[in-house]
């Protein structure tokens, strides 16, 4: 894996939403699991982060109560010498999977509870706020994901070998934005099965009628 | 025979640990803000990571309660529920201290993100995925020179802030107090934000080929 394959990033309304802690959760994963792979996309939440920090340098003060202070040393413990962390380690991830989305799996992909949803293509979805959800997708080698577009935003991280659609080739490490427009049929390069990270905040619209009534069963 | 000292062929913990001995502390000869250019809080929160200085958290606190609080209530929190999530924050920073490295960010940026954390937590009841760290490792002194250039970009950028014309300060105001879709965020010019993203990356490449 090279940073430099990575050719499809975040773009900037994503990062601006992460950075400020406005973005719903399954995005935050697909964004966080992104930024384990891409120094770029990494040092432009930075940057958004600082604007946030000159925000806040910037805003008009508003008066906190005099108990504040006390109450604030209080909650550290009495200002205890011992109170101060020191850096917590996350032990890099050795799977396919990046930190953050290991935490919510629980390890690799051997501890993803997968289910069918037709064509030899399974999926899980995972544990996050409500709002979007975030799923993972695994496709074999040559299948293809049912022909769908979208009705919101839709973030396709792959982590395992390749997929390719009407729009570009998406390698390990990539995005692919999906929004009401884009509507493709992805299909997952021969050689390795491809695994992706997908998060979406509305029902994909598909095509067909076989996959519309699983839908409904299913939850895809 | 010379002995040169290629530090670059050293294994990088000899290198870190030589490099705080001919440093010093960090403290004691960095504090000086004419030889650093650090900014008074980004001082202030070393003096906590470093000496647990409660004079200087004092200080912090005076500074930022009132602004933190002011954050909270402008991304639509009560007067009371601001103060509340503004103390757990401000514990926080005391808490986290250890892990702030004035290389990547200043003081404001960092409690920034602290609050950030805290409001996704506690008011929105979620979880914030957070990237792989990557080990900068908390024994690595920060380089006075690039804490000198965050320093400086925070201060080109927060007057870049001050002087936007309203409607565009406007625009970034809501997308960080979550009242409007980010999408209109990336047409505000103006913030230097290249500079930054630069920086962070070029450091990013140094630690990534260090590590290998």
């Amino acid at each position: 894996m090279s940073q430099k394959d990575i050719k499809h990033h975040l773009p900037d309304a994503v990062i601006s939403a992460y950075a400020s802690g406005q973005l719903p959760e399954a995005y935050a994963l697909v964004v966080a699991s992104h930024v384990s792979l891409c120094d770029d996309c990494r040092a432009a939440i930075a940057g958004f982060e600082a604007v946030g920090g000159a925000l806040l340098e910037e805003i008009d003060e508003v008066v906190v109560s005099d108990a504040a202070l006390e109450a604030t040393l209080a909650l550290i413990g009495g200002a205890s010498q011992d109170a101060i962390e020191t850096q917590p380690v996350r032990p890099k991830s050795r799977s396919i999977f990046p930190g953050p989305l290991a935490d919510y799996v629980g390890g690799g992909p051997e501890s993803v509870k997968w289910r069918p949803i037709g064509g030899g293509v399974r999926q899980a979805i995972l544990p996050t706020a409500k709002g979007a959800t975030a799923r993972l997708l695994y496709i074999p080698a040559g299948k293809q994901v049912p022909e769908h577009s979208h009705n919101g935003l839709e973030l396709t991280m792959v982590l395992q070998g390749a997929f390719a659609d009407e729009v570009a080739r998406f390698g390990r490490g990539d995005v692919e934005i999906g929004d009401g427009d884009l509507h493709h049929q992805p299909v997952a390069e021969m050689g390795e099965d491809c695994i992706c990270l997908a998060a979406t905040d509305a029902p994909l619209v598909f095509k067909d009628l076989i996959p519309r009534v699983a839908q409904k069963f299913i939850g895809i | 025979m010379t002995i040169a000292l290629d530090m670059r062929k050293m294994p990088l913990e000899t290198r870190r640990r030589d490099l705080r001995r001919m440093t010093g502390s960090g403290w004691a000869i960095s504090a000086d803000k004419e030889t650093t250019g650090r900014d008074e809080w980004t001082v202030c929160l070393l003096g906590i990571k470093e000496n647990k200085d409660m004079a200087a958290f004092t200080r912090l606190f005076r500074h930022f309660a009132p602004r933190i609080k002011a954050f909270l209530m402008k991304m639509g929190s009560s007067e009371a529920q601001a103060e509340d999530v503004m103390q757990d924050a401000m514990a926080q920073v005391w808490r986290k201290a250890g892990q702030f490295d004035p290389s990547i960010a200043t003081a404001s940026t960092w409690i920034f993100t602290i609050v950030r954390n805290k409001r996704v937590d506690v008011i929105r009841k979620e979880r914030r995925p957070e990237p792989e760290e990557l080990s900068w490792g908390p024994e690595e002194e920060a380089d006075p020179a690039e804490q000198t250039a965050a320093a400086q970009e925070q201060e080109l950028l927060r007057k870049a802030v001050r002087n936007l014309p309203k409607g565009q300060r406007e625009i970034v105001e809501k997308a960080y107090f979550g009242d409007m879709s980010h999408s209109e965020i990336a047409e505000v010019t103006g913030l230097p934000l290249g500079t930054i993203k630069s920086r962070i990356r070029l450091g990013l490449e140094r630690l990534r080929h260090e590590m290998m």
